[in-house]
């Protein structure tokens, strides 16, 4: 059994070997130069299964220095199974430092979410992606889609934006919303909720996107443009439930619906843990929010 | 002349540690056009600088074609990088690496600027200038607030580069152990 914070001496630094990292490095390069545009990358088998994060953990690897500070999150979770199971597989393998905190990480691997606190110059984002093909569930064919992103040809795109406004009256997209980057490339950033995409754009921060089964790595630099798209007349806007959070009583962020009985109780709560965390440590409290009580173990 | 054994010093001693580190620097410095950068870890021949020669190190390897372009490619060049990258090497029209002056890389429109299809199957060049400084033609685009300024060597071919994106070569400037990035987003202006 090894102590937490050291690295492990079996594994070369970050797990993976040098080759392989010269390899996504290399493709991490030509992501950034080509910002929305899929660079496609040899993925390997990591010690966990595909669906799990595996390309965020490649980009990760090939990016993490020993002097990082990491923070993985889920859904805005630094608790949950997946959020855990990397913060300590990088223990391990980079003996790199960990923290919850957003502002003190220096490199954040996220599953479907963007932090509620913003980000800055020097830190690196890393998303999990599991389908990196905005078109895909348009047109399931690799070759075809290839020539449309070629072409930039994206009717098809606005066709499926327009259908959801004839059928349900507003655009029913609400998770991997796509974006036009730079006015070229349309690119799913991932199924971050459409309340966090006005977060992509003009970011301090390097954005890198890795998806490990479909063998893709894709990147916006920072201050990089990325339009929601829309109509004229069909704006896009953000959503949430329209709650305010029950544990810190914050307004603003993105909730979590959470059922409390089987009677129709529920509670919402920041999908983004240290954020709320960090609200109720201030003394904010919201509507269900009550301490730990005195002398319980 | 450069005694053959010489070819076998200068590499990382530290591999993983050392790259990890320099890519960080490689990747914050083509992430943001315009910002001067230090890499450090290796001593490459001359006329290699210590930058150029980390960026090999870093991003080359059995897998890239590498061109050497003027005064880089030498014998003492040439067997450090067949000991310590194991690069083959290529002439300029087929290679994903080339690394020289900017004198010596010219005409720079024979490189590969990738497939529309595949616009990363392009070349990065590793320009070796004297000095860099944030002082010279401004740079907007991707990676940029506002703009920035760098001593480029010329604007006309990195104009030219931009108006072939997303196909186009990526640059990274070098220079003692100083670091520079230009990829193909970025807009070029004299001023």
């Amino acid at each position: 059994m090894l102590d937490a914070g050291s690295q492990a001496e079996a594994y070369n630094f970050a797990y993976l070997d040098e080759q392989t990292k010269r390899m996504i490095r290399r493709a991490i390069l030509k992501g950034i130069a080509v910002p929305g545009y899929q660079v496609p990358f040899a993925s390997r088998e990591m010690p966990m299964p595909y669906g799990w994060g595996t390309g965020g953990v490649q980009v990760t690897a090939a990016c993490l220095v020993p002097e990082d500070r990491l923070k993985v999150i889920d859904q805005g979770a630094d608790d949950t199974t997946n959020a855990v199971s990397i913060r300590r597989f990088f223990q391990r393998t980079a003996g790199v430092a960990v923290t919850e905190a957003t502002s003190e990480a220096t490199v954040i691997q996220t599953r479907h979410r963007i932090p509620e606190v913003p980000l800055t110059a020097g830190q690196i984002l890393v998303y999990q992606v599991p389908i990196p093909e905005p078109l895909r569930f348009l047109e399931p064919r690799e070759t075809e889609t290839r020539k449309m992103h070629e072409l930039e040809e994206y009717g098809l795109m606005h066709v499926k934006l327009y259908e959801d406004i004839a059928r349900h009256g507003q655009i029913a997209t609400s998770y991997a919303y796509p974006v036009k980057v730079e006015g070229r490339y349309v690119m799913d950033p991932s199924p971050i909720p459409k309340f966090d995409n006005p977060k992509l754009a003009g970011n301090p921060a390097i954005q890198l996107f890795g998806a490990g089964r479909e063998q893709r790595i894709y990147a916006l630099p920072p201050w990089t443009k990325a339009v929601s798209l829309d109509f004229d007349d069909h704006p896009f806007e953000t959503s949430k439930a329209p709650h305010d959070c029950d544990l810190c009583g914050a307004k603003d962020s993105y909730l979590d619906e959470v059922i409390t009985d089987d009677a129709g109780g529920r509670m919402y709560v920041c999908s983004d843990t240290d954020f709320c965390a960090g609200r109720r440590a201030r003394g904010m409290k919201g509507r269900l929010w009550a301490p730990e009580p005195e002398g319980v173990a | 002349m450069i005694a053959a054994s010489d070819a076998l010093l200068g590499g990382f001693t530290e591999a993983p540690l050392q790259s990890a580190r320099a890519f960080r620097e490689i990747l914050e410095a083509l992430a943001r056009p315009g910002t001067i950068r230090r890499v450090a870890g290796a001593q490459p021949p001359a006329p290699l600088s210590t930058a150029a020669g980390v960026a090999l190190l870093v991003l080359t390897d059995p897998t890239t074609r590498l061109h050497l372009a003027g005064r880089a490619d030498c014998a003492g060049v040439r067997d450090w990088v067949a000991f310590h990258i194991g690069a083959p090497l290529a002439a300029a029209e087929d290679a994903d690496f080339a690394v020289g002056t900017w004198d010596a890389l010219h005409p720079v429109s024979r490189f590969r600027i990738g497939q529309p299809d595949y616009p990363d199957r392009s070349a990065t060049l590793i320009v070796e200038c004297d000095r860099l400084s944030p002082h010279g033609p401004a740079l907007t685009g991707p990676g940029i607030e506002t703009a920035t300024w760098l001593n480029l060597p010329e604007t006309a071919a990195f104009r030219a580069n931009r108006a072939l994106f997303p196909l186009g070569f990526d640059t990274l400037f070098t220079a003692g152990d100083q670091i520079a990035g230009l990829p193909r987003s970025t807009r070029v202006e004299a001023i």
